[in-house]
């Protein structure tokens, strides 16, 4: 183990990878959280698409590939779809999920319209454009690490510095305008910020599986708790975690690209929370119900056979385990519920019958006191 | 059937069945799916590659059929949890789709030709005129005329049958579970017809423009009329308007076909959203101007009566009330127009016709002067 960790220390080209997909697993994280809690969540795959025609024409104008060129064309692009999905939903009545389509099929149309134009013209093997489509974590710069950690750093603090009025503005719009924030102006940062933390990481993991990076990490930090602090900071670890074991397995394997590698960690960590977190998790709210139903069943077995008894008036009829089920509201878990009870002493078994006990007689009868009948 | 033409008409035909499904989409509130299914079934195709090896072989198109349905099944799904808000559930399941198909293209099947880019950008320039349809013998032409040919028709069925549910159960969904239309059945008929769409033109056309040939005509219907049935015909137009004008752009600037396809279904809307007679940026600009003109026109006429004898020069005029002179010349001129004041020796006198829609308004207005 301490064998492999000194490897990848060693290992320049991947030092290099895992600090880049690690650090835009934390921006896409933490920034995540307020697309997230602002049910923006599809806006990730909009602005990732949307930037392409940005990146192209970045390119055309300056002829330049590098990185930190490049991120620029993709957020102004990014950025400008924002504003036509705002527009379009402001002064339209068309809906926000219906703008956000045509914008992505407006802006991604006129990237790829661009970008094969380019190709035509023999330009592209030089440009490397087509990184942006589908990401190439492997191949990841010194620059591009830098582009990560400058302006990603960059947006993480404007994050805390803006941090009381993104926090309500998140919560309770109506409020951020009474206490005299300009809500327009908090949405516009907020959306500039989710834009950077988009674009930042579209040449390492590429357009689709980056938007996927802004809400999974965000979806899973939810599970685990309802503090915003503490959920900005939870999806920023998954995020980074993601964004390290995927690196880590792809660099295990032949023909591994890391992108849907790292996509798929998220998920993975995402799955583990929606099930295992504790008092959201889907697991602990089974155990729950499962337990809430026996307690009735406890509860309503005996009575049931109690009511039973005292319709036909005989002390010593049994009834099958069929009839019970029949009778009973619950249909599966009755035989062990009886077993249960008999174990208690309040029920016994003779043949195929089941009967009430004397003892659950008196148990029915204070289980109706406590309960009001 | 030469190659130009089979192009636009695999295109148009792909626009229609779009456009179908589209409007109901967009009605619905549920648009984005049109983006998830169409990325999400490649890995039903990638998934049937492996038991049946043949790129062509239709089988794929069932996979990836199933793959729609099981991605609308796992949102609805995760969204029964009631973990996570249903956008959420959405941006999730189908990027994690998306990466488990490409995780397994590059893993295994690195050899085989299957090219990733077909799902952004399509392959419409490589449908060929000679992969013919042989039928008892016969040759009745290219294959993707009538694959889509028949997803146009299951689609226009799909309307014809249900329209009225569908109808009700977009626009009222109680209403329906009321009268027993069951609207959870639509949803999920309307999504089979999605993925149908989706899995039969995205091997020609690819995910992006599925979602544009889907939505941004319907939208652009939707900004045009109120009637449903108008909407189908207009969405439809667009579309084919679209897939047609990008066909030629691109072969103009010698570019992609299905970029230039998108981008056109996304200028239609943008030139509904600009100069739609009703709806339109230019209309409402001037419906609110007409709007402040009326209002203003009203004000200036209660504010004459400060002078004596219904009558002031402009000077009072504008020293009464806080308005641009221009923008009060502009006032006063309607009000000549309409022969409600008159102009006598630089003084503003009411007419007769004045005095009276004055008395009118004042009538009416609690406020008294």
């Amino acid at each position: 183990m301490i064998e492999y960790l000194t490897d990848v220390f060693s290992n320049y080209t991947l030092r290099t990878v895992i600090l880049g997909t690690s650090g835009l697993g934390i921006v896409s994280g933490a920034l995540g959280v307020f697309a997230y809690l602002r049910k923006q969540s599809l806006v990730g795959g909009v602005v990732s698409h949307s930037a392409l025609p940005g990146i192209v024409i970045a390119f055309l104008v300056t002829g330049s590939k590098a990185p930190s060129v490049l991120v620029l064309g993709a957020a102004i692009a990014g950025w400008l779809s924002m504003l036509l999905v705002n527009m379009i939903t402001r002064t339209t009545r068309v809906k926000y999920d219906s703008a956000l389509g045509i914008t992505l099929a407006l802006f991604f149309g006129t990237g790829i319209l661009l970008l094969i134009r380019v190709q035509m013209a023999g330009m592209s093997k030089k440009a490397g454009l087509e990184h942006y489509l589908f990401g190439m974590a492997a191949t990841m710069s010194h620059e591009n690490v830098l582009v990560i950690g400058g302006l990603g750093g960059l947006a993480l603090i404007l994050m805390f510095v803006f941090w009381k009025e993104f926090k309500v503005a998140s919560f309770d719009p109506d409020y951020t305008k009474s206490v005299g924030f300009s809500v327009h102006l908090i949405d516009t940062i907020i959306t500039s910020l989710i834009v950077v933390a988009i674009v930042i990481g579209l040449e390492a993991v590429g357009v689709i599986l980056m938007s996927a990076m802004v809400i999974i990490p965000a979806a899973a930090a939810r599970q685990w708790t309802n503090r915003l602090s503490l959920m900005v900071l939870i999806s920023a670890v998954i995020g980074a975690a993601a964004g390290v074991g995927g690196t880590l397995i792809g660099d295990s394997g032949h023909h591994l690209a890391t992108g849907p590698l790292i996509v798929l960690t998220a998920t993975a960590l995402f799955i583990l929370s929606l099930f295992f977190a504790p008092k959201r998790g889907m697991a602990i709210h089974w155990i729950r119900q499962w337990k809430r139903k026996r307690r009735m069943m406890h509860r309503q077995i005996p009575a049931l056979l109690h009511d039973l008894m005292e319709r036909t008036k005989t002390k010593d009829d049994g009834w099958t385990i069929d009839v019970i089920r029949g009778l009973s509201p619950y249909k599966s878990g009755i035989d062990r519920v009886l077993n249960h009870l008999k174990s208690e002493g309040l029920v016994q078994q003779a043949n195929d019958l089941w009967f009430l006990t004397q003892k659950g007689v008196e148990y029915v009868g204070i289980d109706s006191k406590d309960h009001g009948g | 059937m030469g190659y130009e033409l089979l192009i636009i008409l695999v295109a148009s035909l792909t626009a229609l069945a779009c456009a179908i499904p589209g409007i109901f989409l967009i009605l619905r509130g549920i648009a984005m799916m049109s983006d998830a299914l169409s990325h999400s079934v490649l890995l039903g195709i990638v998934l049937m590659l492996f038991i049946v090896g043949d790129l062509s072989s239709p089988y794929l198109l069932v996979g990836a059929g199933l793959t729609g349905i099981f991605l609308v099944f796992l949102i609805e799904l995760l969204g029964k949890t009631k973990r996570l808000p249903s956008d959420a559930a959405m941006a999730l399941v189908f990027p994690a789709l998306f990466s488990i198909a490409v995780f397994l293209i590059n893993k295994y099947l690195h050899n085989v030709h299957i090219d990733t880019h077909m799902v952004l950008s399509g392959e419409i320039l490589y449908i060929s005129p000679k992969d013919s349809l042989i039928l008892f013998g016969y040759n009745l032409g290219p294959k993707p005329f009538y694959t889509m040919l028949i997803i146009l028709l299951i689609n226009i069925s799909f309307i014809g049958v249900f329209f009225k549910e569908l109808k009700i159960s977009t626009f009222d969904k109680q209403l329906a579970s009321t009268i027993g239309s069951h609207p959870m059945l639509m949803h999920y008929f309307l999504m089979a017809v999605v993925a149908i769409t989706a899995v039969g033109s995205f091997k020609f056309v690819g995910s992006i423009l599925v979602t544009g040939l889907m939505i941004a005509p319907a939208a652009t219907a939707y900004l045009l009329t109120d009637n449903l049935f108008k909407m189908l015909i207009i969405a439809s137009i667009v579309g084919v308007v679209s897939a047609v004008s990008g066909f030629y752009l691109a072969d103009f600037i010698n570019s992609s076909p299905t970029g230039s396809m998108a981008m056109m279904t996304g200028v239609s809307f943008l030139i509904a959203y600009i100069f739609a007679p009703k709806r339109g940026l230019i209309a409402k600009f001037i419906g609110q101007s007409h709007q402040k003109d009326a209002l203003a026109r009203k004000i200036l006429l209660t504010h004459l009566l400060h002078g004596e004898d219904d009558q002031s020069s402009k000077k009072e005029v504008l020293s009464s009330i806080q308005w641009k002179e221009r923008f009060v010349d502009k006032i006063l001129n309607g009000l000549i127009e309409e022969n409600l004041v008159k102009s006598e020796s630089n003084h503003i006198v009411l007419t007769d016709r004045g005095k009276k829609l004055l008395n009118e308004l004042r009538s009416l207005s609690p406020i008294t002067m």
